[in-house]
């Protein structure tokens, strides 16, 4: 870890916070509201505020844990810097894939 | 063999990486310290062992070996402290090459402090006047704090980021670099953080806390390496250092 990768790491880690918070904080309204898929769906669709809420956590949580994959691979595999720096940013960019392949079903489709 | 009232059971490690131990009966002592044991057996039973000492009174920082799992200075560890069943099992230190028996080459140790910048830069010559430090400031009470640091290793043994990632300084030079980045009589700060900021530096440490556990002098490297990252990260956003 050097010190570019700490601050974009302490940043993400401070947006992901707040983030998180209402994140269960919804999932125990949907839950203790019996919210079905469709009552759901009906209110995230066409949504930008709900768009920019999880796109913003996806793309938070993909430098988070790329970062965080980067120092693991470092640590506790053969790879050198160079590599896992490499691998880390392939599964920074598939979680980040997938993720917002989530968020467009969510808002979008 | 097991140790008895008057007796204890040593197994030192002989050889160098593929050595193995072998054990030892050595005659227990009143306020017996485990360098005395390792003297004993090499005074009476092996002269061929190797190891380290110099001032015995917890000063030079030589004479750090692994005992019973854990690193310690030697020199200043009771035997009635750590040999709970009357046994011993001392080694050379962990995440250091070893030498011979219980000598380790801490060349790589020395060599981090080399390149943390843990070397003092001066901002004045022999020709000023000698600088006025007042002793309660905030700078100089963070520098105070680990100024006692004997060199001994034992930290750096007993980090396991040091054991996973061999890049990384370690606790002692990051604690020396912390001691000079506070000292108000040094010149060479932006060397020092940009030096520290780097893969293998300061930010690699996970304030696990091991170092601060052991250190024989009761130093606290984590919270020196603490002060590094929050002082780099400062240095980097204002665009001081580069990553
Ligand atoms: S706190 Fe940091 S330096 Fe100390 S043992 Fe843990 S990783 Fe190593
Ligand atoms: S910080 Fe403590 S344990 Fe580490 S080298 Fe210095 S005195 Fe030894
Ligand atoms: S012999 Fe000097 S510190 Fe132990």
């Amino acid at each position: 870890m050097n010190v570019r990768l700490y601050v974009w790491q302490r940043a993400t880690a401070a947006i992901m916070a707040p983030l998180v918070l209402v994140h269960i904080a919804v999932i125990f309204y949907a839950t203790r509201q019996g919210l079905t898929a469709a009552d759901i769906l009906s209110r995230t669709h066409g949504s930008a505020i709900w768009a920019s809420y999880y796109g913003l956590f996806v793309a938070a949580a993909s430098i988070h844990a790329s970062i965080g994959m980067r120092n693991v691979l470092i640590e506790w595999s053969p790879l050198d810097e160079r590599r896992a720096g490499l691998l880390a940013v392939a599964l920074g960019l598939l979680l980040a894939l997938l993720g917002f392949h989530a968020v467009i079903a969510l808002v979008v489709t | 063999m097991s140790g008895t009232q008057q007796e204890l059971s040593v197994s030192l490690w002989r050889g160098g990486k593929d050595g193995r131990y072998r054990t030892y009966a050595v005659p227990r002592r009143e306020s017996q310290t485990v360098l005395d044991v390792v003297t004993y057996v090499q005074r009476h039973l092996d002269p061929t062992l190797s190891y380290r000492f110099a001032c015995r009174v917890g000063v030079c920082g030589s004479c750090a070996m692994t005992v019973n799992g854990k690193p310690r200075w030697t020199c200043r560890t009771h035997v009635a402290k750590v040999a709970g069943a009357g046994r011993l099992e001392i080694g050379p230190l962990e995440n250091l090459p070893v030498i011979k028996d219980l000598t380790t080459d801490m060349a790589e140790f020395f060599q981090k402090w080399q390149r943390a910048k843990g070397v003092f830069a001066p901002s004045q010559t022999r020709h000023d006047s000698i600088a006025q430090i007042r002793p309660d400031t905030p700078a100089r009470a963070a520098a105070d704090a680990a100024i006692e640091c004997i060199n001994c290793g034992v930290c750096y043994a007993g980090c396991d980021t040091v054991r996973w990632n061999s890049a990384y300084l370690g606790p002692a030079a990051l604690t020396r670099a912390w001691t000079l980045v506070n000292d108000q009589r040094d010149a060479g700060n932006r060397e020092r953080l940009q030096a520290v900021a780097v893969d293998g530096g300061c930010h690699s440490c996970h304030s696990h806390q091991s170092c601060q556990e052991l250190c024989p002098q009761t130093l606290n490297p984590t919270a020196a390496i603490a002060g590094l990252k929050r002082r780099t990260a400062a240095a980097y956003l204002k665009g001081e250092i580069k990553a």
